[in-house]
């Protein structure tokens, strides 16, 4: 089923002259730990169904669960890269509930006592700074993947029955919540995507998980209210699920924005309760309301003591932490010689990374801007995914780069490069190879053309003869395009001022 | 003095996916009131210098190296399944709930 229905909308603009949004996330971050949580099974989803699962992750009696030291190390590095407190001493909890994806009726998770606590951070927006508090970064386990069978759109309304496969039960997640985000205002959608675009920043340079949002390493749950402008006050909430890209957690607090404030004015009532997102559509739908089902009877796990890691180690881990994020913009920033708009870009675009990456690579800072921004950020807002998740790497836009240098290709061509590697038709070179891009610079092939040029544009070759050096365009432009523009312009045009002195 | 109702009792049965019958509620909500008091009474004996705990174990920080070791192979796990498809645990629709 496509989710369809229309709900009322208020104008953007009209939202923002009524109510002040509040907003909050959640989002959880698979780590990439060789093995488990709580047991040793491989931490890799994917594969053979069921084929990475033991009696521990299934939740059969009598298994034990014991925690890796290595998740904790990376909740901890997570909570200090966040600035927060680590706690002296934590545990775990149960939370109980019944769902197919999860064996044991219950998610072993932190409820009172979570490892990391009161942090910040500041987000960059449009060259402003917001300070974003996180109120706690906590351990849990990642649930098992249902497939449903019978439906036709694999979603779960008229599905018949359920296939589940627990090789992801039990993979290490971090869950990191922020406190109520207030005062952004008409920045609010974009505060939230930047928020989860440099959360995700961090997660990479920690090293602590693969952080692809459309793999679902990196999920996150948007909440949002609405209050009266200038009330203090915090609305009803509502919690929108599946938002699996940057670009989805703008449209959604947007969209959930002008849906809440329509009711509001209506004098309706928000329902406390979760909806789930549609990416095809852009709306939002009604999940389940938050009643008895958050009942989670939340206790003290009794299978796992608690974790107090000594103030020794969480300073040994401090140590390990990449650079600041804030020092580390500005020092990128001076590096590239990027102006304060280009940097502003390229953080907004979600590029920073992948630019760097890409200079690594070998590109030139401003190259490696100029595709990221340019021709891979069109192509990722008319395929409606984020630039991190198109089909191609720094590595590949670094090559493409290169090619134009060694002028192989020249810009013009080097857009079809991109567009055969999008299109999964191989590596830079390969594409080149095959659709048979390579500029031509030799010049027999290109003195016919030339010749040919001339004798078309007699009025043309006679004002360059008389010194019209200005005029060789329109020739360049006549061998441009019996080449198909495969020609090295440059070569091109040094040939038409050789034949015509 | 803890004390729990008929309608809690009917609540947690109800979370905890048990059907109980009427008269079974009459019968086990005021048992569990029992108990319950029973446990508080250890409130009357804990001092000032008695931390609250959640723990019998006088441990922390047990931790497992991250390495793989061997499992169940899907076979071995899904063995005791009632129902299996594509390798997979079937399971009855889920109602009222988008995954």
């Amino acid at each position: 089923m496509t989710a369809t229905r229309t709900e009322d909308l208020m104008p953007f603009d009209d939202v923002l002259e009524a109510y002040d949004p509040a907003l909050g996330l959640e989002v959880h971050v698979e780590l990439n730990t060789a093995s488990k949580m709580f047991c040793g099974c491989p931490a890799v989803f994917g594969g053979e169904p069921n084929a990475g699962v033991c009696p521990t992750c299934l939740g059969l009696p009598g298994a034990m669960p014991v925690v890796n030291g290595k998740a904790v190390e990376s909740a901890i590095r997570i909570g200090l890269a966040l600035n927060c407190d680590i706690a002296e001493w934590c545990r775990f909890a149960r939370k109980n509930y019944f769902y197919p994806d999860m064996p044991k009726n219950f998610q072993t998770s932190q409820y009172d006592e979570p490892i990391c606590f009161d942090g910040y951070m500041d987000v960059d927006v449009d060259g402003e700074t917001y300070r974003v508090e996180i109120e706690r970064a906590h351990m849990e386990e990642d649930t098992g993947k249902s497939l449903h069978v019978g439906g036709s759109t694999g979603r779960i309304h008229g599905a018949d029955y359920s296939l589940v496969d627990y090789n992801r039960a039990g993979i290490p997640l971090i869950e990191i919540v922020t406190r109520p985000i207030l005062g952004a205002g008409e920045k609010a959608p974009a505060v939230a995507r930047a928020y989860v675009a440099q959360l995700r920043e961090l997660i990479v340079a920690l090293g602590v998980s693969e952080a692809r949002m459309d793999q679902g390493n990196l999920r996150a749950d948007v909440n949002l209210s609405l209050s009266p402008k200038g009330s203090g006050t915090l609305g009803t909430r509502t919690e929108t699920k599946n938002v699996n890209s940057f670009r989805s957690v703008e449209r959604a607090v947007r969209y959930e924005m002008q849906r809440h404030a329509a009711i509001l004015s209506g004098g309706g009532s928000i329902l406390q309760e979760t909806r789930h997102w549609h990416e095809d559509t852009g709306i939002t739908t009604s999940g389940r309301e938050k009643s008895d089902a958050e009942d989670y009877r939340y206790f003290p796990e009794p299978d796992l003591v608690p974790v107090a890691p000594s103030r020794e180690w969480v300073e040994e881990l401090r140590g390990t932490l990449p650079e600041n994020p804030t020092v580390r913009r500005a020092r990128l920033q001076a590096e590239w010689g990027f102006s304060d708009m280009e940097m502003r870009d390229t953080i907004g675009a979600g590029a920073l990374g992948l630019v760097e990456q890409t200079i690594a690579e070998g590109a030139a800072p401003q190259a490696a801007r100029k595709w990221w921004l340019g021709e891979l950020a069109r192509r990722s807002n008319e395929d409606g995914v984020d630039l991190v998740d198109l089909p191609i790497t720094p590595a590949d836009v670094a090559r493409i780069q290169a090619l134009v240098d060694e002028k192989v290709v020249n810009d013009k061509l080097a857009r079809q490069v991109f567009e055969g590697v999008l299109a999964g038709e191989g590596t830079p070179d390969e594409v080149v190879d095959k659709r048979g891009l390579a500029v031509v610079s030799d010049d027999g092939a290109l003195g016919a053309a030339v010749d040919n040029a001339i004798a078309a544009n007699p009025d043309v070759a006679d004002k360059i003869r008389d010194g019209k050096v200005a005029a060789a365009g329109a020739l360049i432009g006549a061998v441009m395009k019996e080449m198909r523009g495969q020609a090295d312009a440059g070569r091109v045009r040094e040939l038409i001022l050789e034949k015509l002195s | 003095m803890p004390e729990i109702s008929r309608d809690e009792v009917a609540h947690l049965a109800m979370l905890a996916r048990i059907d109980l019958s009427d008269a079974e509620l009459d019968h086990l909500a005021p048992q569990l009131s029992v108990i319950l008091e029973s446990v508080a009474s250890i409130n009357g004996v804990a001092g000032d210098d008695v931390p609250p705990t959640s723990h019998a174990l006088p441990l922390t920080n047990v931790f497992r190296e991250d390495v793989v070791v061997p499992g169940l192979t899907a076979e071995e796990a899904l063995s005791g399944a009632p129902a299996v498809e594509d390798q997979r645990f079937s399971v009855p629709r889920i109602l009222g709930e988008e995954a």
